[in-house]
C-alpha cells in the first residue's frame, strides 16, 4: 500500500483495519546475489539503491537483531555536509542531496527537515578556519555562509554573547543542514527494500564467513548457512567482531558515544547549532526534546553506556552557549558504539578477500551519511568498483598516507 | 571508572588521558634512512591496525592530573572491568607486552 | 469557602499552613503537602492536558512517576518547567501554572486534536506531510512544532546556583523506605560509612503512606525513630531530597540533592549534583503501582489506588467523596479499606479476579458494591470522572477511581549497566536479574519482595552480609515485628479491551491500547519498534506506569509471554535532572580556567588588549593615545621592533626541562632532524612529527649544560608534547636515563627584538656576561643572572626575524623584568609589542604557526623535508616517506603578495587559477596566514598551494566565497623581509 494523506483517511475511517504490514519476515533462502550482513540504516540504505538504482534482484539483509537497533536508532538526527577535505565533502554533499528527495524517494515521511546548522567561532582564527571549510563546501556545491555576530543574533538572540568565556563572534552556516527523524529512516528504507523484494532478515547473526578458495561465498548464521554471490558488511559498532573471523585486522577502534535528551519543551532552539570551544551540538526536536551530544566518552567500550564526566563536560559546553537550558531537564542519555577509524574517516571498499565488501569507520558521522553511503556501498557491490564520490573512502589509505583527517588529530581514534 | 594506580591508589579515570592500544608500546624498529617495505609495513601496522577486542584490552592511561606515569590497563571493554593495572615503564623494562 | 477535601491526621504541619496559586487563583496548604496533596485537598483534579490529543488530566500517582500533574513552578527567569507537582514540596508563595494548552485549562482550543483522534493514529506522520516537499519545512513542521513540547523555557539565563561534590562510602543505601532504613541502620551500626538517599522529602517511604504497624508502633513513626538514630550515626550521611538518578561504573553513582528548590526564598543553591563512590550499594527502591487500561481511564479523578490511599494517609487528604475501586489484586481493598476508615464513602469495588479474598482478612466497607470477576466498561465526565460503568453493565456514580494493577519493582537502576531484569509471573512483575552493576545488591520491594517484613528482613540481611564482606561484625539483633499483614494475591489483568473509545496506556504521550495493535498490525512487534513507533514510555516519565502495561497488552495480542516480548532498556537518569545540575559553577567566565602570564599586570596597566589563546589570555596590541584602529598600532609595533626594539611577552610557550645522560640521545630520537652534535651553550630549531609522519610541532631546544637541555613548544601544542615526551619516556624508552619536568609556568619568558635589543638587554645583564656576536652568537644560550642576581635563561632566537633574543626569568620576576626592560630601554625606544605585530613579522619571514600546523601537513608541505635525518631513527620517520606526504606535486608553504596594494587577503581564501571555474578539481589550495605588512606595504599572506614550489611567480586568485573576495595574488617565496637573514647574524 502506497502511504498518502488519501489512505491516512481512508483507513480512519474504517478503523485502521487494513494497513498491511510495514515489511515482510521472511524466512531465509539458501542463497542471494547479495548478502548485506547488518540491518542498520546503512546495510538497509545499501540493500535499497541496490534494488532500486543498480536493478540488482535477490537480495537479504541479515540483522542479528531487530531492524534499525544500531546507531540509526540511537544519534543525534543531525545531516550537514559541512566538511573540509576532498575525499569528505563531495560524498557528504551527495548524501545531503539524496536526503533532499528521500522521503518522495521511499514513500516515507522520516521528517527531513532543513532548519539549518550554525557552527560558531570564537577567535578570528577559528573564523579563519571556518572560512577556509565554507570556501570548500562552496568549491564542492555545497551551500555555506559566514554570519558575523549580529545576523547570528537575529536567529540566536539569547546566546551567552556578553559574559562568555570565550566571545562568541559568529558562525559558519549551512541552511540546506538539519535533522531527520532517525527511526523512520531505517524503516523508510527497510520497508522500500521489502516493497523492492529484499529480504530483510531479523534476528539472524551471522557468526562466520565461508570461505573456498580464498574467495567469501556465504555466511554461517544462527538460521543456518546462506550462500551468497557478493557479501557487504555494514555493522557499525561491531565491525570488528564481525571481520574478525576473516584475520583481518582493521583500522578502527570502538568507542563509545553518548547522547541526550531533555524533556519535551515549546520551541526555543530553531535549528542545528554547535559551540565551537568544547565539543557541543544541539537540535530540538519536533516533539520539543533538546537532543544534544558532545565528544566521546574516550576509552575503547562496546558496552552502551558512558560515564559522568562526559555528560558534565558536555552540559558546560552547552550552558557556555546558552545559558538559558539550564532548567531544562535531561531526560535520557544513552551510548551507541562507534567504529572510530584512524584518521576519522570512514571506509567504503574491498577487503583483499574476493567477493566481501566493508563498510565502516564511520566514528560518530554515520547517521548523516546513511543515504550516501548505501548507494556508495551499493555501487561498489554491483559494480566493483568505487563510486566517484566515496573514491577516497579506502581501506589502504593508510599506507599511502591518503588520509582524510578533518581533524589533524592523526592515529588516535578518540581525538577524531 | 576507578582505576587502581600502583602507585597511587584508586583514581578517578578523569583524571587521566587515554591513548588506547598497548601496543603502542612496541614500536618496531628502523634502521637510518630505512627505506624497506618491511619496515613501512610494520609501521603502518603498529600505527594504524588494532585489535580493538571485545573483552579483556590492555590499554595505554596517562596519569595527566597526577604524577604523569603511564599506565597499562587491562580493561574488559564489555563491562569496564579492571582487573590489571601495571606501569608502563616496568611492562616495557620486562620486555613488553 | 470552597469545599475542603481534607481529612483528619495525616503528616502534615497544620500549624504552618501556605498560600500558594495555580494559574494565578490562591490556595492554601500545610507544611508537609506536596503540590499536588495540596491541590487535591482543595478539590482540584484537573491539573494539566496530554500531549497529543489535549485532553483534560488529573493528579495519577504520588510519585516522580506521575504523567499527567506536570506544571511550570515560579515565574520569570526562574520558571521551572515540566515540574511533577506530586513531588514538588510546597512553600509559601509557590506559583504553578498547567501546561500545553491554548485558552484556558478548562477549555483548551487545541483540544480539537482529540475529535481528530482517528487520523492522528501511530506513526501517522510517516505515512503523510511528503507532498509538496517542499511544504515540511514551511507549513507541516511548523504546525507541529507549534504543539510540541509540554513546557516552555523562559528564555532567559538560568539566575539559580548549582553546586557539586564528591561523596566517599562503604554503603549507598539507595531508598529510605522500610527496606532502606533497617540496611542503613544494620551497615550503620557495623560501623560502615553509609549514606543514606531518599527522593522524598521524609524518609519512609511507603510507610507514610500506609497504616503499618511495626514493632507496636505505627509504621511512619517508626520510620521517624529510625531515621532519627541514622541522623545520629556520625557514620551515617542521611540525604533526604537526593534522587540517585544513574549507575556508572565502578560503584559509582550519580546523585542529585534538591537543596533550595522547596523554598521561598530561591537565592542560596538550588541544587547539589554529587558523585558517589562506593563499595557497595544495597537498592531499596520499593516499587511502582501502575494502572489497568480501560475505555477513558484518563479522566481527571482516576488514580493509582496505592496514591489515593497515601494521599488519605500521609497528607490526609481524600481523592473524593464517593470513590470506586478497581484492581486486579488485594491492594485495592486495603485503598478502600483506608479510606473508609477516613470516613470516606467507597461506591464500589470492582475486581477482575473472581474469587478475590479468599481466606484473607480484608472486607468491603459498607454500603460499597462489590463486583468480582468484572471491570471497568467506560467513563464520564469531561473535566472530572462522574461514573463509570462496569463490564457487567452496571452504572455507579462516582467522582474518583481508585485503579491497582499491581506493582513494579522500581529495577530502574539495576539497568543502566545493560542488565536486563527477569519476569516473574507470580507478581506479575519484572525483578532485577542477577546481571547487577559492580558492587550492588537489591532488597525490598525492588527486589520483588511484596511483604513488609520480607522488605524488613531483606534490608537486614543485605547489610549485614555486606558489612561482613567489608571485614565488620554485625551483631545479631531481632528484627522489629510487623502485625496484620495483607497478602497481595495479584491475577494479571492489563486492560479491558474499548467497546468503542480509547483505553490509554501512556497517559502523557496519548498511547493508547489501539495503538498498540495498530504496530502490531504493521509488524512493529519487536519491543522496541513498538516503543519508537507508538512512543510508548517515551515522555517525561519514561514509562513508569505505562511499560509493563503496554508489554502486556503486545504479548496478549501476539499470543506471547511478556518477557518474550521482551523490555526495553533503562537509561539514566531515573528522573529527569537539570541540564544546569551537570555544570555546576563552570558557566560564564568559568567556563573554563583562566591562565594569566606572569607579566599580565604590567600588560593590564599598559592599556594592553586582551585575547583569548586556549585558556591563556594573552596581549593582542597596546594602544597609544590617539591610536583609533588597532592597525595602527600593530604597524607601530611592527616598525619599532624593526627598526628600535620591542618586547613580547612569550611566556605560553611551553616549557620542558630534559635532564639525565641520555637526554641528548632522548631529544635526538624526538625530532626528525640532527639534535646529537648540539654543543652546549647552542641552541637548535626543531621538527617534531608523530609516528605518522605528519608534523606536531616545532620549536627550539637548547643544550644548558653536558645533560640537561630545555625545549619549548608552541602554545597551543604545550600539553600534547609533553604528554608525547613522557609517553616516549616512559613506555618506548624506559632504559634511557631521562627526567622531564613541565616548567611552562614556572618562567616568564621575553622576546627581546630589533637592533637595539644587543644594547637592551646589555644593559640588564649582570656584569661580565660578554654578549657580543663572537661571545654569543646567533643561536647561542647561556643560564646568567639579570638586574643583579636574579637568576635568568638567555637564548639568542628569533621569530621576527631580528637580532633578538629570549630572555626567561623565575615566574615571580616577570612583570618586574617587563618593567625593567621597559625602563632600561626608554632611550633607546623600547616597544611592547603584542600578539598581532609577532604575527605580522613572522609571516614576513614565513614562520608556521598554528595556522600552518594544523595536523595535516607534512615537512615536505612545509618545504622542510631536507630536515628530515637520514643518519638516525626518529619518530615519524619512517611513515613521514608515505606517498601522499612527499609526493612531487603536493601542497607546498608559499608566500602570497597582492597585486593591488590596496587589496586586503583573508585567511581561508582558496586559490584557484584565473579563469578557471568553481569546482573541487580547480582548487590549489588555500591560504593559512595574513597580515598587513608595514615593510612590504601591502597585505601579505602564507598559503599552502599544490605544486606551489614550481609556481614562484605565478599570479593566481585568492577567492573566499564565504567573505565574497576574489583577490590576485602573486605565489612567492615566503620570506618577505630580509630574505638572507643577515639581521639574525649582526
Amino acid at each position: 500500500m502506497r502511504y498518502s494523506g488519501f489512505s491516512i483517511i481512508k483507513q480512519a475511517l474504517t478503523g485502521h483495519k487494513s494497513w498491511p504490514k510495514a515489511w515482510r519476515t521472511p524466512d531465509p533462502k539458501p542463497a542471494y546475489d547479495y548478502i548485506i550482513v547488518g540491518g542498520g540504516g546503512h546495510g538497509l540504505s545499501t540493500a535499497y539503491y541496490l534494488a532500486s538504482v543498480y536493478g540488482a534482484k535477490n537480495i537479504a539483509v541479515l540483522e542479528k537483531g531487530w531492524l534499525g537497533s544500531g546507531n540509526i536508532g540511537r544519534n543525534t538526527t543531525i545531516i550537514r555536509s559541512n566538511y573540509l577535505l576532498d575525499g569528505n565533502v563531495p560524498f557528504y554533499e551527495m548524501s545531503l542531496k539524496l536526503w533532499e528527495g528521500l522521503e518522495q524517494d521511499f514513500n516515507y515521511n522520516a521528517m527531513v527537515s532543513q532548519r539549518g546548522i550554525i557552527n560558531l567561532y570564537h577567535s578570528d582564527s577559528q573564523r579563519d578556519a571556518y572560512a577556509r571549510r565554507g570556501n570548500a563546501m562552496i568549491m564542492n556545491g555545497a551551500d555555506a555562509e559566514m554570519l558575523d555576530q549580529d545576523a547570528l543574533r537575529k536567529l540566536y538572540p539569547d546566546l551567552n554573547y556578553d559574559n562568555a568565556r570565550f566571545p562568541i563572534m559568529g558562525g559558519l552556516a549551512q541552511w540546506r543542514g538539519g535533522s531527520v527523524r532517525h527511526d523512520a529512516v531505517a524503516w523508510g528504507y527497510a520497508r522500500g527494500a521489502d516493497r523492492l523484494g529484499v529480504d530483510i532478515i531479523q534476528n539472524c547473526e551471522v557468526t562466520d564467513f565461508i570461505m573456498e578458495k580464498g574467495a567469501c561465498t556465504g555466511v554461517v548464521t544462527n538460521k543456518g548457512k546462506i550462500m551468497g554471490k557478493k557479501i557487504g558488511v555494514a555493522v557499525a559498532g561491531s565491525t570488528t567482531k564481525v571481520m574478525s573471523k576473516t584475520g583481518m585486522r582493521l583500522p578502527i577502534e570502538s568507542h563509545v558515544l553518548q547522547a541526550f535528551v531533555s524533556e519535551g519543551l515549546k520551541p526555543i532552539i530553531p535549528g542545528v547549532i554547535t559551540y565551537g570551544m568544547g565539543h557541543f551540538y544541539i537540535s530540538q526536536s519536533d516533539k520539543g526534546g533538546l537532543v544534544f551530544g558532545g565528544d566521546i566518552d574516550g576509552y575503547n567500550s562496546y558496552a552502551q553506556r558512558g560515564n559522568l564526566p562526559v555528560v558534565e563536560h558536555v552540559c558546560e559546553g552547552g550552558i557556555a552557549m546558552m545559558p538559558y537550558i539550564g532548567k531544562a531537564k535531561m531526560l535520557r542519555m544513552w551510548g551507541g558504539i562507534m567504529d572510530m577509524s584512524m584518521d576519522g574517516s570512514p571506509i567504503i571498499d574491498k577487503t583483499g578477500i574476493d567477493n566481501l565488501y566493508l563498510n565502516t569507520g564511520w566514528c560518530y558521522g554515520g547517521f548523516k551519511a546513511t543515504p550516501a553511503s548505501g548507494y556508495c556501498f551499493a555501487h561498489l557491490l554491483a559494480n566493483d568498483e568505487p563510486h566517484e564520490n566515496a573514491a577516497a573512502l579506502r581501506l589502504d589509505r593508510f599506507s599511502t598516507g591518503a588520509v582524510i583527517d578533518e581533524r589533524g588529530a592523526g592515529a588516535q581514534p578518540n581525538l577524531h | 571508572m576507578i582505576i587502581n594506580h600502583p602507585l597511587l591508589g584508586p583514581r578517578d579515570a578523569s583524571e587521566f588521558y587515554y591513548i588506547g592500544d598497548a601496543a603502542m608500546i612496541m614500536r618496531p624498529d628502523a634502521k637510518p634512512d630505512d627505506h624497506s617495505a618491511e619496515t613501512m609495513a610494520a609501521f603502518d601496522s603498529y600505527q594504524h591496525h588494532r585489535d580493538n577486542p571485545h573483552g579483556f584490552h590492555r590499554e595505554l592511561w596517562y596519569h595527566e592530573q597526577g604524577d604523569r606515569s603511564w599506565l597499562i590497563v587491562t580493561r574488559n571493554t564489555t563491562t569496564h572491568e579492571i582487573t590489571k593495572v601495571e606501569l608502563a615503564r616496568d611492562v616495557k623494562l620486562k620486555g613488553g607486552l | 469557602m470552597a469545599k475542603t477535601f481534607r481529612l483528619k491526621g495525616g503528616q502534615i504541619n497544620r500549624k504552618t499552613p501556605l498560600n500558594f496559586s495555580f494559574n494565578g487563583k490562591g490556595f492554601s496548604g500545610f507544611e508537609g503537602d506536596t503540590l499536588a496533596s495540596a491541590l487535591l485537598a482543595n478539590g482540584v483534579h484537573l491539573v494539566g492536558r496530554s500531549f497529543k490529543y489535549h485532553r483534560p488530566r488529573g493528579i495519577l500517582s504520588a510519585g516522580i512517576e506521575e504523567p499527567n500533574a506536570l506544571m511550570t513552578i515560579g515565574t520569570g527567569a526562574d520558571a521551572d518547567p515540566n515540574t511533577r507537582a506530586t513531588v514538588t514540596e510546597l512553600y509559601e508563595g509557590l506559583t504553578a501554572k498547567s501546561q500545553n494548552h491554548i485558552g484556558p485549562l478548562g477549555f483548551d482550543l487545541m483540544a480539537i486534536n482529540d475529535r481528530l483522534s482517528n487520523f492522528l493514529t501511530a506513526g501517522f506522520y510517516y505515512k503523510t506531510f511528503m507532498w509538496p516537499a517542499a511544504f515540511w519545512e514551511k507549513v507541516y513542521e511548523p504546525i507541529i512544532r507549534y504543539a510540541a513540547g509540554l513546557g516552555a523555557l523562559s528564555g532567559e539565563d538560568d539566575p539559580s546556583r548549582y553546586d557539586k561534590g564528591y561523596l566517599h562510602c562503604d554503603v549507598l543505601v539507595i531508598g529510605g523506605g522500610a527496606t532502606g532504613l533497617m540496611a542503613a541502620l544494620t551497615a550503620g551500626r557495623a560501623g560502615l560509612k553509609v549514606v543514606l538517599a531518599d527522593e522524598d522529602f521524609r524518609l519512609g517511604g511507603r510507610l507514610n503512606a500506609e497504616n503499618d504497624v511495626i514493632a507496636g508502633q505505627k509504621g511512619a513513626d517508626w520510620a521517624r525513630e529510625i531515621s532519627a538514630e541514622l541522623a545520629a550515626m556520625p557514620n551515617v550521611r542521611v540525604m533526604t531530597r537526593t534522587t540517585i538518578y544513574g549507575a556508572y561504573d565502578h560503584g559509582i553513582y550519580g546523585a542529585l540533592e534538591r537543596v533550595g528548590e522547596h523554598k521561598s526564598d530561591q537565592s542560596g543553591t538550588r541544587q547539589i549534583l554529587w558523585r558517589v563512590y562506593s563499595k557497595r550499594a544495597i537498592l531499596a527502591a520499593g516499587s511502582i503501582e501502575r494502572p489497568i487500561a480501560f475505555q477513558d481511564n484518563d479522566r481527571p479523578g482516576i488514580m493509582l489506588a496505592g496514591a489515593v490511599r497515601q494521599y488519605a494517609n500521609r497528607f490526609a487528604v481524600a481523592a473524593g467523596d464517593n470513590v470506586s475501586i478497581f484492581t486486579n489484586n488485594n491492594d485495592g481493598w486495603r485503598t478502600a479499606h483506608d479510606l473508609s476508615a477516613h470516613g470516606v464513602h467507597i461506591a464500589a469495588i470492582i475486581d477482575t479476579r473472581h474469587h478475590p479474598l479468599d481466606g484473607e482478612g480484608l472486607s468491603a466497607p459498607k454500603d460499597c458494591r462489590v463486583i468480582t470477576g468484572a471491570g471497568i466498561a467506560g467513563t464520564k465526565g469531561r473535566l472530572r470522572v462522574n461514573s463509570l460503568t462496569t463490564t457487567t453493565g452496571e452504572t455507579i456514580k462516582t467522582d474518583a477511581i481508585a485503579v491497582s494493577g499491581g506493582w513494579s519493582p522500581t529495577v530502574h537502576l539495576t539497568c543502566h549497566q545493560r542488565g536486563r531484569p527477569r519476569w516473574r509471573d507470580d507478581i506479575a512483575a519484572f525483578v532485577p536479574s542477577g546481571d547487577l552493576p559492580m558492587g550492588m545488591v537489591v532488597a525490598g520491594a525492588a527486589n520483588g519482595e511484596v511483604s513488609l517484613s520480607e522488605c524488613l528482613s531483606s534490608g537486614h540481611d543485605a547489610a549485614a552480609a555486606l558489612a561482613r564482606d567489608l571485614g565488620k561484625s554485625v551483631k545479631k539483633t531481632p528484627l522489629p515485628k510487623v502485625e496484620d499483614e495483607p497478602s497481595f494475591g495479584i491475577e494479571a489483568c492489563w486492560h479491558i479491551p474499548p467497546k468503542n473509545g480509547r483505553a490509554w496506556v501512556d497517559f502523557q504521550n496519548d498511547v493508547t491500547t489501539k495503538d498498540i495493535i495498530l504496530a502490531e498490525k504493521e509488524g512493529f512487534t519487536a519491543v522496541e519498534h513498538l516503543k519508537r513507533y507508538t512512543t510508548l514510555g517515551m515522555a517525561t516519565d519514561q514509562g513508569k506506569t505505562a511499560n509493563i502495561p503496554g508489554l502486556a497488552v503486545m504479548a496478549e495480542i501476539t499470543g506471547k509471554t511478556i518477557p518474550e516480548v521482551g523490555t526495553t532498556i533503562f537509561r539514566p537518569p531515573y528522573s529527569p535532572v537539570p541540564i544546569a545540575a551537570f555544570v555546576g559553577r563552570a558557566t560564564g567566565k568559568n567556563y573554563m580556567p583562566t591562565r594569566l602570564t606572569p607579566s599580565h599586570q604590567w600588560a593590564k596597566d599598559r592599556g594592553a588588549v586582551f585575547i583569548e589563546v586556549g585558556p591563556w589570555y594573552r596581549a593582542q596590541w597596546y594602544p597609544e593615545p590617539g591610536e583609533t584602529h588597532w592597525l595602527e598600532s600593530v604597524n607601530r609595533e611592527v616598525i619599532a621592533t624593526r627598526s628600535a626594539v620591542g618586547i613580547c611577552d612569550v611566556s605560553t610557550l611551553g616549557k620542558i626541562d630534559i635532564k639525565g645522560k641520555d637526554a641528548g640521545e632522548f631529544i635526538n630520537r624526538i625530532y626528525a632532524n640532527g639534535f646529537a652534535k648540539l654543543p652546549v651553550g647552542k641552541t637548535r630549531y626543531g621538527l617534531m612529527l608523530r609516528e605518522d609522519g605528519f608534523v606536531m610541532d616545532d620549536g627550539t631546544t637548547a643544550r644548558l649544560a653536558e645533560h640537561h637541555y630545555v625545549m619549548t613548544t608552541t602554545t597551543a601544542n604545550a600539553v600534547g608534547v609533553y604528554r608525547h615526551l613522557d609517553f616516549c619516556r616512559q613506555a618506548l624508552w624506559p632504559e634511557l636515563d631521562v627526567a622531564i619536568i613541565s616548567t611552562t609556568d614556572q618562567f616568564a619568558q621575553f622576546a627581546v627584538a630589533g637592533p637595539h635589543s644587543r644594547k637592551l638587554i646589555s644593559r640588564i645583564v649582570d656584569d661580565g656576561f660578554d654578549l657580543s656576536n663572537e661571545a654569543f652568537p646567533f643561536m647561542a644560550a647561556a643560564e646568567l643572572t639579570v638586574c643583579g642576581g636574579v637568576p635568568a635563561r638567555l637564548f639568542r632566537i628569533s621569530f621576527s626575524g631580528e637580532l633578538a633574543y629570549e630572555l626567561a626569568v623565575p615566574a615571580g620576576y616577570g612583570n618586574s623584568l617587563a618593567e625593567t626592560l621597559m625602563a632600561a630601554g626608554e632611550d633607546l625606544g623600547v616597544t611592547p609589542y603584542g600578539l598581532e605585530a609577532l604575527n605580522v613579522m613572522r609571516i614576513e619571514k614565513g614562520h608556521p604557526t598554528a595556522a600552518e600546523l594544523t595536523g595535516q601537513i607534512s615537512a615536505h608541505h612545509l618545504g622542510m623535508e631536507r630536515m628530515l635525518s637520514k643518519t638516525k631513527d626518529f619518530i615519524g620517520a619512517t611513515l613521514a616517506r608515505r606517498a601522499e606526504l612527499t609526493r612531487a606535486d603536493g601542497y607546498r608553504l608559499v608566500g602570497l603578495k597582492t597585486i593591488d596594494p590596496e587589496a586586503m587577503l583573508t585567511a581561508g581564501a582558496h586559490f584557484l587559477d584565473r579563469g578557471a571555474a568553481t569546482r573541487r578539481e580547480n582548487d590549489l589550495g588555500w591560504m593559512t596566514s595574513v597580515a598587513y605588512s608595514p615593510m612590504v606595504g601591502s597585505s601579505i599572506g602564507l598559503g599552502f598551494v599544490k605544486d606551489g614550489h614550481n609556481r614562484f611567480g605565478d599570479v593566481i586568485r585568492a577567492t573566499d566565497f564565504v567573505r565574497g573576495t576574489d583577490i590576485e595574488v602573486e605565489i612567492v617565496h615566503p620570506h618577505f623581509v630580509d630574505p638572507e637573514g643577515k639581521r639574525l647574524h649582526d
